[in-house]
């Protein structure tokens, strides 16, 4: 009777992990490459020109998905940490791990992405502003995080000590998110929110939604084969590796 | 299709620079992602064949 019911503890050793992110991630990078196709098309070709901002807010199509991504990688990542301290999984550290060079590289893209959006509209590369400020002090977290990980060679010691910096600097995300309501920043508001109809034309809403959701295919397809590396590495010395690689 | 000619889709309007500056930056950032994680998991599967090799014939 028992056989039947799925043991998802299962899938919490990193042995058993490793296999089935191997039979994932190709549906995940599938899934992003069709998006990522049909999200280009809606932003290049069905989004009307803005009324305002002419072609130049098409930018909006790549800066708000990394952006975003950004931000939920981070939570994500976090979690991931705080599961890791609280129930001293190994893998919990592994995903945590493979998360972060994905954020910090959207952090960027949201910064530069960002700047290049700045420079026609608001006539400056970078200012110093809540929005821009709070972002920028999230790439720093990511790296720190890159860095502690680094800087400690056993990866278990690593894994709690970069624990603690993700959930520390958690706060930061909501002070990103709000910033633009809460200090009266250059940065626009909200153009999509949960408690309003969005403010923008639906071709354009779509066109983003779209590249968001195939930002998300791609950054768990990433994280997937990320994860694949590290529980190699970690777990080089262990039988099932050995099995594994015949 | 609002764009009348090619060489208008690629002047974006005067904003040919940062429109593609964003998409292209973007684009080579996750191309450069996946080549460097194909490269990172060649190179353990190297070292770990070799180790493997080492052991059987030592023991």
């Amino acid at each position: 009777m028992n056989n039947r019911v799925i043991h998802w503890f299962k899938f919490a050793s990193p042995q058993n992990f490793y296999f089935l992110a191997g039979r994932m991630w190709p549906w995940f990078a599938a899934l992003a490459a069709v998006l990522t196709v049909v999200g280009l098309w809606i932003s290049f070709f069905v989004a009307p020109t803005d009324a305002q901002q002419g072609e130049g807010y098409r930018i909006i199509f790549v800066h708000v998905p990394a952006s975003q991504m950004s931000m939920f990688i981070y939570l994500v990542m976090a979690a991931w940490a705080g599961f890791g301290l609280a129930f001293n999984t190994r893998l919990s550290g592994m995903m945590a791990s493979a998360l972060a060079p994905t954020g910090a590289l959207f952090a960027f893209l949201s910064l530069v992405t960002g700047s290049l959006w700045g420079k026609p509209m608001w006539g400056a590369w970078w200012v110093w502003d809540a929005r821009l400020t709070s972002e920028l002090i999230l790439l720093f977290l990511y790296l720190g995080f890159l860095a502690l990980q680094s800087s400690i060679d056993d990866p278990r010691r690593a894994d709690k000590a970069c624990a603690v910096l993700a959930l520390v600097g958690v706060v930061n995300v909501p002070i990103i998110y709000f910033s633009v309501k809460w200090w009266n920043t250059l940065h626009q508001g909200a153009s999509v929110s949960l408690t309003k109809s969005p403010t923008m034309a639906t071709a354009m809403l779509w066109g983003m939604l779209i590249m968001v959701v195939a930002f998300w295919m791609y950054a768990i397809a990433i994280a997937l084969v990320r994860v694949r590396n590290i529980i190699l590495e970690r777990e080089r010395h262990t039988e099932w590796v050995k099995h594994a690689l015949e | 299709m609002h764009w009348n000619s090619v060489s208008e889709f690629f002047a974006m309007g005067g904003y040919a620079f940062y429109v593609w500056g964003s998409f292209g930056l973007t684009a080579l950032v996750a191309v450069l992602e996946v080549l460097l994680l194909r490269n990172q998991r060649k190179t353990i599967l190297r070292e770990l064949r070799s180790e493997l090799l080492s052991e059987g014939s030592s023991s």
